[in-house]
């Protein structure tokens, strides 16, 4: 399946900014379920760009600006070749063995209760780790509700799961304080997902869960649909966590409070590239 | 416990005198009490006046605080020191050798002188530094090996300072006041100087500048600011080195290169001595809501265009798990022998150690691997019943965290206090520069000192002192 | 140098010159307060007095009324207001704490040294005697940290900045005494006064220490246009507006030499300079003394701005 998408995000500020500095973690490498068809990264005139890579293996671009600005734009299309290969991600770029991934990090860090949770999910009966972290999303999936509204970037895993909400990020930030309790390594994933719905325009990217198994390596776990990634996910970067992966990390000079505007299309594109 | 060995009589109360301490004894006996009162009202008196502080965590009315000064110094012969010295340089460059490894090809990891995990798993091994080539592959560019002495020719490393060690500015200081206010000793003695310690800091830091720096590198202090603990020795050593003291406000990144922001425009700078911790290095890294760091300073460094000194993720080195492992690192890294003896430690995080360790909470030392300054320690045999208790619930729930150790009888040293003249437990900290040039340890160091009796704490944040320490030339 | 050093320098200069001058407001009031009814007194000195300070709106959020207790609270000790004596002591303190080693161990003496003495005073126990004495040792606390700037500095960026500072900050101090008490200075209150308002005079003139420098610059009794034209264009008195702009253009220049690059606030400066001497008294009085202080008020807050952005914070 191919997939098309296009993300701007723009920043207004209600002050000019003396000087901005980002990182974008917004371009996709490839995997054996994945082909970069096309993907450009493009920003307005007076900010500059230069690749990288982090210590990851994710793409990464520096953003960077000087000057008056009263605003920023930063656009990405691309088009990707997908393949559903079952959730199990083979052929991506690996720097560190998978125990790294047993880390815990702030926004990861369980507390009782979810410690308490996690040993429950593994109490029941199984010694295949797959099936082990199947029960477990299962029962996130279950146990926790879809809701934008009482979390923000720097919740934590125990917050969220106390509330029994938030979004696609803390769903996965639980999932993964779950995984490294029970010595399971396990990472986050950022990217963009094409909705069964037909809804192309979203509000915001999507986050899910890779743990390591290991007869079959890295295989993905999508708490917030409470499935296996399949053809639908675009996978763009991984972390320890949202902070490890997440789409952009800023700082700036100046400029007063900040207006945020985002635009995204994820749409099926196999019938334009037949035209 | 055993008895603890006294440095200037060797067995405590034993009226011979050690070689170090025969004229410094005579001396003291000589002296009459109420000018050694004098001297150290006055020696307080300079450490006010200089605003020489150290702010105490959980104290808001002694935020500024004078650590208590000892006027009786603690003597090391020059043999003594020379084997001190050959023992630090390998630890350290031992060190320096790990990290590049553990960051570079990890030959260690593979030939399995410690547990991968402990590498791997440990938050200040940082993933950002692997494959980041720095100058002339040092890391620790200033380390602060805490040294305590048991007898007359053992020394044990009690830990390793590799990340932002403090304390040289009363070493300095320290000497300061003694040849102000005893004049007369030193011409007794024959004191191997420290004061070129700057010199040799500022000659080190110069010497790893990148290599698009030029031939006169601009070198800058980055410090938390005034409210950190440490800020007197941040501003002392900047004024000492003759670098400006910047805030990380004060600096800026601009298309990968360090540039602080000066009343004629911006300038590039190209070694930061950093005296603030990796985590708030740069919010775009590290922690995102740290104000104390600069924006894109690890992308200038990963380009090669800044050096930090200490490198970024040294911490992996100095984790009290890691410390368990140093003998078999410096053997690896340097095919010797360990010069300086380890502390016998049990690591916890071994099923039979940790059994071993809650039989005998009571006479042991156990300590959190990622505390420092004395806090989350246990003492066992001056511990209360409750707190021992405490310890076995926080060991039995995540016994990864802890190590433990023998409670060791530190030497004692003859140190001046209310009732009179009396032993109390030192330990020392020598400072080890490296530079491009190799390791140089200026005689002497920061003697710190329990000043109430029996104690073994001697950090400042829990009551010690500090004594000056000579060398003794001759 | 750097530009937060520098900006630590600048403030820590105004901070202490503020002090000294809410120090002499406070002690010309209380001299004024103990005159009898009728020699003038309007009754309001207090409420002048918290006018003259520039912090009204911050002072009747907190008490009912003006008078001398709640004012001496306010100006000298509370916690609650940002410009009090006790806050801008100790704010000049940390600023320069900040940049311990930028300045001499002179000035960072006396400035410390008041630190730690501040504390051991108790504003609840003070009686008016020693209220006075707090106000003479205030006084001479900027005097010591001025004076020592002058002995003990360097003659470089580092100088120019602290001098900078007290400079703009004189300028404003006097340009708010003569914006609160502009209409007792007016032509025409000679008439409806006469020696009614003596005292009111030389309140202004004790204000910004210069009743004894009248005598000697004018040599006859004190006249309102008098005083006004001392504390505005007289160059000899060196807390006139005319005095403290030479100041300031005299050190921006200096710092443009230095740095081989002039901007904005040298302009800013020399503009406001000539537009000073380029000025008599008459032609403020005709267009307005009120509406030229204000106009002057205004000017010094740019020039402010501009050497933030050129030098302390760009």
């Amino acid at each position: 399946m191919r997939i098309r998408i296009a993300h701007v995000t723009a920043y207004h500020y209600d002050r000019p900014v003396k000087a901005v500095i980002q990182t974008l973690r917004l371009t996709p490498r490839a995997h054996d379920g994945q082909h970069i068809l096309a993907w450009r990264v493009e920003v307005d005139g007076a900010a500059r760009l230069s690749p990288g890579e982090d210590a990851l293996g994710n793409r990464l671009h520096v953003l960077s600006a000087e000057g008056t600005l009263d605003s920023l734009g930063v656009r990405v299309e691309g088009e990707v070749e997908m393949l559903d290969t079952h959730g199990v991600v083979r052929g991506a770029v690996e720097r560190f063995p998978e125990t790294v991934f047993l880390r815990e990090t702030p926004l990861t860090a369980p507390d009782e209760a979810l410690c308490a949770f996690a040993d429950a999910a593994a109490s029941r009966g199984t010694r295949d780790r797959l099936a082990l972290l199947h029960h477990l999303l299962e029962a996130i999936h279950r146990e926790m509700t879809f809701d934008t509204e009482p979390t923000h970037a720097a919740t934590t895993a125990a917050e969220a799961f106390a509330l029994r909400r938030g979004v696609c990020q803390d769903l996965t930030h639980v999932f993964l304080a779950a995984c490294r309790h029970l010595g399971i390594p396990a990472r986050y994933v950022s990217g963009y997902f094409l909705r069964g719905d037909g809804v192309v325009v979203q509000e915001a990217g999507h986050a899910w869960a890779e743990a390591y198994v290991p007869a079959l390596g890295w295989v993905g776990f999508d708490a917030a649909n409470g499935i296996s990634p399949t053809d639908a996910h675009v996978r763009v970067a991984i972390g320890l966590d949202y902070l490890g992966a997440a789409p952009v990390r800023g700082a700036r000079t100046g400029g007063g409070a900040e207006a945020l505007s985002v635009s995204l299309r994820i749409e099926q594109a196999a019938w334009q590239t037949q035209a | 416990m055993a008895t603890a060995f006294d440095e200037m009589t060797g067995v405590p109360g034993a009226t011979e005198v050690r070689e170090a301490y025969v004229t410094l004894k005579r001396w003291l006996e000589t002296t009459p009490r109420h000018l050694l009162d004098t001297r150290r009202s006055q020696a307080e008196l300079f450490f006010r006046r200089i605003g020489i502080t150290f702010a105490v965590y959980g104290e808001v009315e002694a935020s500024e605080r004078l650590i208590p000064f000892d006027i009786i110094p603690r003597v090391l012969l020059k043999r003594e020191w020379e084997i001190l010295e050959r023992g630090l340089k390998q630890r350290v460059t031992a060190l320096n050798r790990f990290l590049a490894d553990i960051y570079g090809p990890r030959e260690c990891l593979r030939a399995g002188v410690l547990p991968e995990d402990l590498v791997y798993r440990n938050p200040c091994f940082r993933l950002e530094m692997a494959g980041v080539k720095v100058p002339h592959d040092i890391y620790a560019h200033i380390a602060g090996i805490d040294v305590v002495r048991v007898d007359a020719d053992t020394f044990y490393v009690l830990e390793d300072n590799v990340r932002t060690p403090s304390g040289v500015s009363y070493m300095l200081e320290n000497r300061e006041v003694m040849l102000r206010l005893f004049p007369e000793l030193f011409e007794e003695h024959r004191v191997a100087p420290v004061e070129d310690y700057p010199d040799a800091l500022l000659a080190s830091l110069r010497s790893v500048a990148p290599a698009g720096a030029g031939r006169d590198p601009t070198v800058v202090l980055l410090t938390p600011g005034q409210y950190n603990s440490a800020f007197y020795e941040h501003s002392f050593l900047a004024d000492k080195l003759g670098v400006e003291l910047v805030e990380g406000p004060d600096l800026f990144v601009r298309d990968d290169v360090v540039c602080m922001r000066t009343t004629e425009g911006a300038k590039r700078v190209d070694v930061i001595y950093r005296r603030i911790d990796d985590d708030f290095l740069d919010p775009l890294v590290f922690r995102p809501d740290s104000v104390l760091g600069v924006a894109g300073l690890m992308s200038a460094y990963e380009a090669g265009n800044v050096t930090l000194a200490n490198a970024v993720g040294t911490g992996v080195a100095d984790d009290k798990a890691v410390y368990s492992y140093m003998p078999e690192i410096v053997r690896f890294f340097t095919g010797e022998e360990p010069i300086l003896k380890n502390v016998p430690t049990w690591r916890c995080r071994e099923r039979e150690a940790l059994a071993y360790v809650l039989d005998r909470l009571d006479e042991l030392v156990v300590k959190e691997v990622n505390g420092s300054g004395g806090y989350g320690m246990l003492i066992g045999p001056h511990a209360s019943r409750q707190e021992r208790e405490q310890f076995r619930r926080k060991l039995r729930h995540a016994p990864d965290g802890f190590i433990a150790q023998p409670t060791l009888a530190l030497s004692t040293c003859p140190t001046f206090v209310a009732e009179g003249m009396a032993p109390r437990h030192v330990d020392l900290r020598p400072f080890v520069l490296t530079g491009a040039d190799g390791c140089r340890v200026v005689p002497g160091g920061l003697t710190r000192v329990a000043l109430k009796e029996g104690s073994l704490v001697v950090n400042s944040s829990q009551g010690g002192g500090t004594k000056d320490t000579w060398v003794l030339d001759a | 140098m750097l530009s937060r050093t520098a900006d630590h320098l600048f403030w820590t200069a105004r901070y202490l010159e503020r002090a000294d001058f809410l120090a002499r407001i406070l002690d010309a009031t209380t001299r004024l307060t103990a005159l009898p009814a009728s020699y003038g007194r309007p009754g309001n000195e207090w409420e002048s007095a918290v006018a003259s300070s520039g912090c009204a709106a911050g002072f009747y959020a907190l008490y009912d009324g003006a008078n001398e207790y709640t004012v001496r609270d306010f100006l000298a000790f509370s916690p609650t207001n940002p410009s009090s004596i006790r806050n801008c002591l100790s704010v000049a303190r940390n600023n320069a704490r900040a940049v311990r080693t930028a300045l001499t161990i002179e000035m960072w003496e006396a400035i410390n040294d008041a630190w730690l003495e501040l504390r051991r005073f108790d504003a609840k126990a003070m009686d008016r005697e020693e209220f006075a004495r707090f106000l003479e040792w205030v006084k001479a606390v900027s005097l010591a940290f001025e004076g020592s700037s002058h002995r003990t500095m360097l003659r470089n960026d580092a100088y120019w900045f602290t001098r900078l500072g007290t400079a703009i900050e004189r300028a404003d101090n006097t340009a708010r005494i003569l914006d609160v008490k502009y209409h007792v200075l007016l032509p025409a209150t000679e008439q409806v006064g006469g020696s009614l308002d003596y005292f009111q005079w030389t309140t202004i003139l004790r204000e910004v220490s210069a009743l004894t420098a009248y005598h000697w610059v004018y040599r006859e009794s004190v006249k309102p246009w008098l005083v006004a034209d001392l504390l505005i264009l007289n160059r000899q008195m060196p807390r006139s507006l005319t005095s403290c702009y030479e100041t300031l253009v005299r050190h921006l220049d200096l710092i443009a030499e230095a740095y081989g690059m002039r901007g904005a606030s040298q302009r800013v400066a020399s503009t406001t300079l000539a537009r000073l001497t380029g000025t008599r008294m008459e032609d403020v009085f005709q267009s307005g003394l009120h509406e030229f202080i204000s106009g002057f008020i205004a000017d010094n807050n740019r020039l402010g701005v501009t050497i933030a952005e050129q030098y302390l914070m760009p």
